[in-house]
């Protein structure tokens, strides 16, 4: 499997991921989005015409938007990533996969155009992405009430990796996350995932310090 | 705020030559960008020839060096710095692209110059836990070329480079030739003779805001363009949620506000080489 894969692309890093995740093996095609603007050459647009990375390419399927490249990627290789254990997990799925689109264009607008200086209305860009967060804030703390640590179920599935990068990476378009605890409390929950991988502005977590020695006059 | 500001702390630093844009992007429609404040646009003429202009249609003055465009909203007394490798045949030159931060210029040198955070914000790349130590190093201001240099840096770095294979010890030398450009000499794993170039570039759009322009001068000829960018670029991006969280937003001069340690040596002789040029753009000072 090739991706047509960037560095500082979100989109890139769900593929990325959900292969780590799943145990997959990507084969990896550096496309030089900025500054060279690979991904609108004729080379690229033969493959995708809409120009956007990434774009997944197995045998004769070829692959360009990031919540199908997800899909394909746990159906072949770890379909527990996949929550249909019944028709409200498979619809949730759906919901939240869709959703993530929402994500890429209004945080990930606003990133682009604080980061990489791309044309855009940022107040307007802030906006939708602070609305964005509201909902997905509040759709993790419904989940929580009913016992599910995830957007789908128990578990972590595809519906969580498409909506996280974007949602980890809001600062860089000037979006806080503080006001956001359930968010943050599921972004460390992905993180602390055995096989996760990390992309600059997502840090790893580092292991917890032990507790400091506090002066028995201050316990 | 214009290029005629009165204000004293500007004027040390108004004179200097600023990377504004790569030679490589210029176009008939120009930049709209900003240098220290001033609006200014930078373009091509028909023959590819760079026009910058300022805030009230001004003409600024305008030079051509290391891949990019460089300006000044003052009157620049002196050439830009020199890279002698520049101009060394055999070299790759990447143009690594524009990356805006929401932070000091200054700032921003101030964090390419420092090593001891490369295990816990570059891990597994240019440093590594348990291997936090900086051994001790050189630091000083040349008082025959004017520069702040940092010698006999060494770190232990998994993967030093996109060329490198395996953890190595790497040596560093840190210049500071301007204000608000770094130049860094690094262990070269495939020419062990020469030394890399990886410059840092930043353009003060105002006080708490820049654009950084990465640029490195490399001897090799295994790794292609997209990949050497990409190498860069996630390094300086590592850094830049980092350089947007720091307290204050501008680089305090005078003492009081942070205690150094040893590992810090250049970024105290960087902001004392500041402070005696008057270089306080993007600096917090006591006084003010």
């Amino acid at each position: 499997m090739k991706l047509y894969d960037y560095i500082l692309s979100p989109s890139c890093y769900k593929v990325r991921l959900m292969a780590a995740l799943a145990g997959a093996t990507l084969d990896l095609r550096a496309v030089d989005f900025h500054p060279g603007g690979e991904h609108r050459g004729p080379e690229l647009l033969s493959l995708n015409p809409g120009g956007s990375i990434p774009i997944l390419v197995d045998g004769d399927l070829i692959l360009t938007e990031s919540a199908a490249i997800l899909v394909y990627l746990a159906a072949k290789a770890a379909p527990e990533w996949l929550g249909r254990a019944s028709a409200e997990d498979a619809a949730r799925e759906q919901q939240w996969l869709s959703f993530s689109g929402r994500l890429t264009t209004s945080l990930g607008g606003a990133r682009l155009h604080e980061m990489l200086l791309r044309p855009g209305d940022l107040a307007a860009l802030q906006a939708a992405g602070i609305a964005a967060l509201r909902e997905l804030e509040a759709g993790l703390v419904e989940q929580r009430l009913r016992g599910r640590n995830f957007l789908v179920s128990d578990r972590p599935t595809v519906a969580d990796i498409a909506c996280f990068p974007y949602v980890a990476l809001a600062p860089d378009g000037g979006v806080s996350l503080d006001p956001y605890p359930a968010i943050r409390l599921w972004s460390r929950a992905l993180r602390a995932l055995p096989g996760f991988i990390e992309m600059p502005g997502i840090h790893r977590l580092h292991e917890l310090k032990p507790e400091p020695n506090l002066e028995q006059s201050e316990v | 705020m214009t290029g005629s500001d009165p204000a004293p702390y500007r004027q040390a630093m108004l004179d200097e030559w600023y990377p504004v844009g790569l030679v490589s992007q210029l176009d008939r429609a120009g930049r709209h960008t900003a240098l220290m404040g001033e609006p200014i646009v930078v373009a091509g003429d028909a023959d590819g020839r760079p026009i910058v202009t300022g805030g009230n249609g001004r003409i600024l003055p305008v030079k051509v060096r290391y891949g990019h465009v460089w300006s000044s909203v003052g009157a620049p007394t002196k050439d830009i710095f020199p890279i002698p490798e520049a101009d060394q045949p055999g070299r790759r030159f990447v143009d690594v692209g524009v990356v805006r931060v929401r932070c000091s210029p200054l700032r921003a040198v101030e964090n390419f110059l420092d090593i001891a955070h490369f295990p816990f914000v570059h891990t597994d790349v240019l440093g590594a836990e348990p291997h936090t130590e900086v051994l001790n190093y050189t630091a000083e201001i040349r008082p025959d070329v004017d520069e702040v240099w940092a010698t006999q840096v060494k770190f232990y770095q998994p993967q030093a480079s996109k060329s490198a294979s395996g953890g190595i010890t790497t040596e560093y030398m840190y210049r500071v030739p301007a204000p608000t450009c770094s130049v860094l000499y690094k262990t070269c794993p495939p020419r062990p003779s020469e030394w890399d170039v990886i410059t840092l570039f930043v353009q003060p759009l105002a006080e708490d805001r820049c654009d950084v322009w990465p640029w490195m001068a490399l001897f090799d000829d295994e790794t292609s363009m997209t990949d050497l960018i990409h190498f860069q670029q996630m390094i300086f991006l590592q850094d830049r949620s980092i350089l947007e969280n720091q307290i204050p937003r501008l680089l305090p001069l005078d003492p009081g506000m942070e205690i150094p340690t040893r590992a810090d040596l250049t970024s105290i002789a960087y902001r004392r080489w500041l402070k005696r040029h008057n270089f306080t753009y993007g600096a917090q000072l006591v006084a003010r």
